[in-house]
């Protein structure tokens, strides 16, 4: 029973980490724009702690280039399981425009697991939010949850 | 005896979960202060829960040590208070708590949990004196240390010593790292270094740090609560106004430095318990 508790404050308790990749920072706009009153993402139990070592989601925008890549990999490995990471924009995701820059490592998942792809240029706050619901239904499903 | 270990039994338990839920409503005023919606009320025992189903994750042992005593301080001192033992044994117990958190904090080198601890030292130096001195005017209209003692009283204490209610009440912010005191720790989206004292503990450690912040909701509101230990029901009506008052306060306050919060949280608590004192003889 206390199982099935835990279980059901993970999924009503994602608290969010925002990590800037590399970003032109329209997505860390958007991203921030969850957090007004207008999206108010509180109202699911999502906070913005700002610490890897609290947060159960990891949020990257922009593209992961040479230098940056150990900072995510450090944030990443600092998050106690269980942990999903969404990768927000489409630099995020495959690395966008940059991708053929020589600097340029690629998307977020070259580097760490990505549970979940959110794409836009820059992603609206909507859908930065049905990702992180679809990567609670992901967990749902790794828990073996059926509700 | 009996219902000394009943109302020990009902600190225990009880305590934390009145703690949880005032949490909770002051998450849900706190909202809608800002024109937002809010979280559902029980969202802290959720976030307890999935903190407690974490991995667990230590810089050090003995963090994990500091956090459990920080904890098990906190819930002992409420018992204290309940069963109406003495004053200054809670502050004792609830200090040796709080250095407990700080040393945790500074069990890791990360410069964010250090500076977090110092401040947090900073904090108990501003807030402790302003408790004694309560403790002490109590005593003064009491004749007595003890809990039980204030309620045998036949008229409320805030008639005798109101002004110390203020000085209860600066000291309770400062406790709670409400703004504009929230100076090691910060419970809100404004981060201040990372989480502050709290940065790094993590998982069910955290967890045990949000449990122990619940029984000290309920101590510090006990407190307020001695002021009306006539009748249950003023005692409840000067408690939820009070709080409400702390959460109208730390959403249309800034932070402080912390030069500030010692000079006016000393200056103040002296010059009121000096004025308080001096009404007492004179009456």
């Amino acid at each position: 029973m206390l199982g099935n508790l835990i279980n059901q404050g993970r999924i009503k308790s994602p608290w969010v980490v925002h990590f800037d990749c590399g970003s032109c920072n329209g997505c860390d706009i958007e991203v921030l724009a969850c957090l007004t009153p207008l999206y108010d993402i509180e109202r699911f139990g999502i906070i913005n702690i700002g610490n890897p070592k609290h947060a159960d989601v990891l949020l990257v925008t922009g593209t992961v280039n040479q230098r940056n890549k150990h900072v995510l990999k450090n944030i990443y490995d600092q998050m106690p399981g269980p942990k999903a990471v969404i990768a927000i924009g489409a630099c995020g995701c495959t690395g966008g425009v940059f991708r053929e820059a020589y600097n340029v490592v690629g998307g977020v998942d070259k580097v760490i697991p990505v549970d979940v792809y959110v794409p836009g240029c820059p992603a609206r706050p909507e859908a930065i939010i049905d990702g992180v619901v679809a990567a609670l239904e992901k967990v749902k499903g790794l828990l073996g949850m059926t509700a | 005896m009996i219902t000394k270990i009943l109302l020990a039994i009902l600190a225990l338990v009880a305590a934390p979960i009145l703690g949880a839920l005032i949490s909770g409503v002051d998450r849900r005023i706190t909202a809608w202060l800002q024109s937002r919606y809010g979280p559902p009320i029980l969202q802290p025992f959720y976030d307890v829960l999935k903190l407690l189903g974490k991995e667990p994750m230590v810089v050090n042992t003995w963090q994990a040590l500091c956090a459990y005593v920080y904890v098990a301080a906190a819930a002992l001192s409420v018992v204290l208070l309940f069963i109406g033992s003495d004053l200054l044994l809670i502050f004792f117990v609830l200090t040796v708590g709080a250095v407990f958190l700080v040393m945790g904090a500074l069990a890791s080198p990360s410069p964010y949990s250090q500076i977090g601890g110092q401040r947090e030292l900073l904090q108990m130096l501003a807030y402790e004196p302003l408790l004694i001195l309560v403790f002490a005017a109590i005593a003064m209209v009491t004749g007595s240390f003890k809990v039980s003692a204030v309620f045998e009283l036949s008229r409320p204490l805030l008639y005798d010593i109101p002004l110390m209610f203020i000085v209860l009440g600066y000291a309770l912010t400062i406790k709670l790292r409400k703004s504009p005191f929230d100076i090691s720790a910060c419970h809100h989206a404004h981060q201040e270094l990372v989480r502050g004292v709290y940065t790094e503990y993590s998982g069910p450690y955290l967890a045990m740090i949000e449990i122990a912040h619940w029984y000290e909701v309920i101590l510090v509101l006990g407190f307020c609560g001695l002021f009306w230990s006539t009748s249950v029901v003023g005692m409840v009506v000067l408690v939820a106004l009070t709080y409400l008052a702390e959460i109208i306060v730390d959403n249309v306050t800034a932070r402080l430095t912390w030069r500030w919060m010692l000079k006016s949280a000393v200056g103040m608590g002296v010059v009121l318990t000096l004025i308080n004192m001096i009404w007492l003889y004179a009456q």
